[in-house]
């Protein structure tokens, strides 16, 4: 659900400048407080959350959360809607490069991925923190691995999970008789169907994360992605099959693959106008959702790729330079707790699948899940299919960059 | 004597509070253009950014639209302006359109737009009326006509924007060159009416209407909100791409951003440069057409054509608003339906919370900036009356200075600026932001009628003894109200449409309704969309109706309260 975007040569940049003494590492370290006693400080403060604001569902389910923290724990959740993620991540390097080492802008930071990846590797995160937090241990780290692992990088208790993400599609059944099971099919029935698909333009995340998943099924092989990008050799042989397929499918594409969707509502929109059949989503609760909401037709249904799709955790991190960083411990810690949890996966709210694991919770918690009702349109998770994790950050970055420089002149 | 010293610094603090931040952020901004950015490991002078900018994919697409855009907007509404008038001189046409152009500019820009791609959008409102029945139609059909690789629907929404602003412009300008007495002597001398008008009033009138226009023409070639909007996206136009750079979180893009924003900044010069070569070869063409006195026709065809693009503009603008506001309360509205096929006030309801908030940012910002713009045009003009100056040419260029030079161009560097003075997101940096554009816009309005006060009012009070301020307080300003409170609500309206100014100077902190209204804009729920862009449409509108009903309450009072006394 994060737009995400980090170019080529940022870490190597930002490794420059640290290594010319423009700025030291972050200060502080691990959370050593009693959780009583960070509750206690977070008292009164105002948390500015920088969050990707462009669902109105999901900023409403966060002033909720803002609702429940006024009445909960007298802390003020301001939400700073952000066009993209990496607007947060380049403000606190902004921050830190100014010499402002506290009293930082943001608190708290809807995050994953390489902006992840980058905010770790440049110590501009607080913490290590989520063992402090009590509800954290409710999570599901047997079955869902990603919580711990970020895109093949380490959390390292530097961020709360908070939501689950697998790429599945959304077709109106109205209009679409056999859908693909595979990404060579996905070819084989565009073709059949000229300008009837579209995917939004990297470095949209859901536009990324087709390209990830074109890569990952054609790659001759899928397991070297899992480690940084070696040489352009590697990465040009690596990626020949992506775009090959790319070069074909965009000419059977909605407005002929020269414009593409900015975002995954704007692809949903799309869908409601009836101007394309299918369309991606990375939420296995969004058709239901989105029908709950009068986004789309009642008659639309959700499917996966036999084979499994690209799956992975979205969390949220604290800067190292944070003026509230207790009350963003105390967000946090709410936002996995399982009534939050609950709220957030119910359909009719946002529908996006729970961190958190079932055997952990008490009954009465458990019950708030059985509930739920599962939405008209969401495959039930023992037919979501394997999940394919995600490739190394450095994949990404090469490949985003590589679709502006081929399709987007 | 000590406030009228104070009266006196005023122009030249005014000067300095518009100009100052554009100076310093241009500065800010070409420094890094060549490599220099200490902050950033950048201390030495480069054309590396330049090399970079020059290798970026997709440059030369982005300067195409940009370009195409910028000139066919401005070409299109500078004509379609001059042959309306000329074609519709002294009609009642003219008066019904006058009425309407005001409201139109109060609109924002980023409200237009919405309006504009919803109506014209494969899927939108003028297929769905004639679909399927009429087009068989089923499905929408796959044709771009919003987001058009040539930029076509950016330059649509671009010329109903300015035809407004120029039409007006034009208007005021008309009354300054007796056009009355050219028309009536070309007229005896047999020409036929749009001749007549493009013979002997326009020469005149182009020297009146040339600043606007240049900023006409540098507003297009650098718009953002509206290209978000209405123009492709892979790649965008150059001022949306150089947005892009500057806020990619790799930073040693920014150097590649401010490059970016330098070369902005000299297609915009390089432009009106361009436009200045064709007033000079219109100028040499236009002597000989009118020296060689054809008499021309009696204009019919040319009125029939300029009023109906006109009256076109005019409706797309108020059936795009019409369309926003059907969203904003629609559950339900599918393709192909022509209405809604289910309304509720839900979507109004969901969003009350944050929608007071975000309309109260944005009406606490636009009056802020609009009362400290007219506490500082009052006093400059009366500064001038009592000092008995008057306005030169090149203080007028110094006005229009934000107006000419792309936002983008300046205002990460004063960003940077804000940071480094520590009001970086705060509302001095918000309102200060604002300001910039607001106080060109509130003294324009103002400066003409202030200046065309009958001065006997003002010498007969002194003559009786009142002193200056008096005077002023007493005697001008009642008789003022009108235009001060036009000038009010001009600088309100110029303030709610403000968006990359609210994005830089509020670091993300304050949200407006055009922040919000652009930002829904990408996709988002057409209904929450509408409930933003309709609400932001409306406050202008509303201050626009306030300062016309205001005055007779106001006077009234007075009266009452000068015969109690």
């Amino acid at each position: 659900m994060i737009r995400r975007r980090l170019p080529l040569f940022s870490m190597l940049l930002a490794a420059l400048v640290t290594a010319l003494g423009l700025s030291g590492p972050a200060e502080g370290g691990t959370e050593t407080r009693t959780w009583p006693e960070i509750v206690e400080a977070a008292k009164g403060q105002t948390v500015y959350w920088n969050a990707w604001g462009g669902d109105a569902r999901i900023n409403a389910y966060i002033a909720w959360v803002g609702d429940k923290m006024r009445e909960e724990y007298s802390i003020t959740l301001k939400q700073v809607k952000l066009a993209d993620t990496a607007d947060a991540v380049s403000r606190v390097l902004a921050e830190r490069t100014a010499g402002k080492k506290e009293g930082g802008s943001i608190d708290l930071i809807w995050i994953n991925g390489e902006n992840f990846a980058a905010m770790k590797a440049q110590n501009l995160l607080y913490g290590p923190f989520t063992q402090a937090l009590p509800n954290f241990r409710l999570v599901d780290f047997d079955d869902k691995p990603s919580t711990l692992v970020d895109f093949t990088v380490p959390t390292d208790g530097l961020e709360a999970p908070w939501g689950m993400a697998k790429l599945n599609f959304i077709y109106d059944t109205a209009r679409v008789e056999a859908m693909p099971h595979s990404i060579p099919e996905l070819l084989t029935w565009a073709k059949a169907h000229p300008g009837r698909f579209t995917y939004p333009a990297p470095p949209d995340f859901l536009g990324s994360t087709f390209l990830k998943q074109v890569l990952i099924e054609l790659a001759p092989d899928p397991a070297f992605l899992q480690k940084p990008v070696e040489s352009d050799a590697q990465v040009e042989q690596a990626t020949r099959p992506l775009w090959e397929y790319l070069d074909a499918l965009h000419p059977q594409l909605w407005r002929g693959g020269e414009i593409f969707p900015a975002n995954g509502q704007a692809q949903r929109q799309l869908l409601d106008d009836g101007a394309v059949d299918i369309m991606l989503s990375f939420n296995p609760g969004e058709a239901s959702s989105a029908i709950a909401n009068n986004l789309l037709p009642d008659t639309v249904r959700s499917f996966v790729f036999d084979k499994g799709t690209i799956g992975n955790t979205h969390f949220v991190a604290i800067p190292f330079n944070a003026n509230a960083a207790e009350g963003a411990m105390v967000v946090a810690n709410f936002l996995m707790s399982p009534a939050a949890q609950a709220v957030k996966q119910n359909p009719e709210a946002w529908g996006d699948p729970t961190v958190l694991s079932m055997a952990k919770l008490s009954d009465g918690e458990r019950h708030l899940f059985d509930m739920l009702p599962l939405g008209i349109a969401t495959l039930p998770p023992e037919a979501l299919g394997p999940t394919l994790l995600e490739p190394h950050p450095s994949w990404m970055t090469r490949i985003e960059a590589d679709w502006q420089r081929r399709y987007a002149r | 004597m000590h406030r009228r010293g104070l009266l006196r610094f005023l122009p030249g603090l005014t000067l300095a509070l518009f100009l100052a931040p554009v100076i310093a952020g241009l500065i800010g901004t070409w420094l890094p253009a060549f490599g220099y950015f200490p902050s950033l490991g950048g201390d030495t002078f480069s054309l590396a950014p330049w090399t970079t900018l020059f290798a970026q994919p997709g440059l030369a697409e982005s300067l195409r639209l940009t370009l195409i855009s910028g000139f066919l907007a401005t070409v299109s509404a500078f004509l379609l302006t001059v042959i309306f008038l000329a074609a519709c001189h002294g009609g009642r046409l003219i008066l019904a359109v006058r009425g309407l152009m005001a409201p139109l500019i109060a609109v924002p820009h980023a409200a237009v737009a919405l309006g504009l791609a919803f109506l014209i959008a494969p899927s939108g409102w003028l297929v769905r009326l004639v679909s399927p029945w009429a087009t068989g139609w089923d499905l929408p059909p796959d044709v771009a006509t919003v987001q058009d690789a040539n930029g076509l629907a950016l330059t649509l929404g671009l010329i109903i924007k300015e035809v407004p602003f120029l039409l007006l412009m034009t208007l005021a300008a008309l009354e300054q060159v007796r056009a009355e007495e050219r028309l009536a002597v070309a007229r005896s001398l047999g020409y036929g009416p749009v001749t007549a008008w493009l013979k002997a009033v326009l020469p005149a009138v182009y020297r009146q209407i040339r600043l606007p226009l240049y900023a006409v023409l540098a507003y297009a070639l650098s718009v953002v909100d509206m290209a978000l909007i209405l123009a492709p996206l892979t790649p965008p136009p150059l001022a949306v791409q150089v947005l892009r750079w500057f806020n990619d979180p790799d930073l040693s893009m920014r150097f590649v951003a401010a490059a970016g924003a330098c070369l902005q900044l000299l297609i915009v010069i390089a432009g009106i440069g361009l436009w200045r070569l064709g007033e000079v070869a219109a100028e040499g063409l236009g002597r000989a057409w009118i020296a060689g006195g054809r008499r021309g026709g009696d204009g019919r065809l040319p009125r029939l054509v300029a009023a109906g693009l006109v009256q076109g503009l005019v409706a797309l603008a108020a059936a795009g608003l019409l369309g926003l506001a059907l969203w904003s309360v629609t559950r339900r509205w599918r393709y192909p339906d022509a209405w809604p096929s289910s309304l509720s006030l839900d979507t109004w309801a969901h969003q009350a919370p944050s929608l007071l908030a975000i309309t109260g940012t944005t009406l606490v910002t636009g009056l802020a900036a609009a009362a400290i713009a007219l506490l500082l045009a009052l006093g400059c003009l009366e500064n001038e009356q009592r000092r008995g100056l008057t306005l030169s040419n090149r203080v007028l260029w110094l006005l229009y200075v934000p107006l000419l030079v792309p936002q983008v161009a300046f205002l990460f560097g004063a960003q940077v600026l804000a940071i480094q003075t520590g009001i970086d997101a705060t509302w001095i940096a918000l309102v200060w932001s604002h300001l910039l554009f607001v106080l060109p816009y509130v003294f324009l309005t103002l400066g003409d009628p202030y200046r065309a006060l009958d001065e006997r009012y003002a010498r007969t009070a002194l003559c009786l003894g009142a002193r200056p301020n008096r005077v002023f307080w007493q005697v001008k300003l009642p008789m003022l109200l009108r235009p001060v409170l036009f000038a009010l609500a001009v600088g309100f309206a110029v303030s709610v449409t403000q968006y990359l100014p609210t994005l830089f100077a509020g670091g993300g902190r304050f949200a407006t309704l055009t922040t919000e209204a652009v930002g829904l804009s990408a996709g988002g729920d057409r209904r929450v969309m509408g409930v933003y862009a309709f609400l932001q449409a409306l406050l202008p509108l509303l201050a626009f109706a306030a300062a016309l009903a205001l005055p007779k309450p106001l006077a009234l009072r007075r009266k009452l309260r000068i015969q109690a006394a």
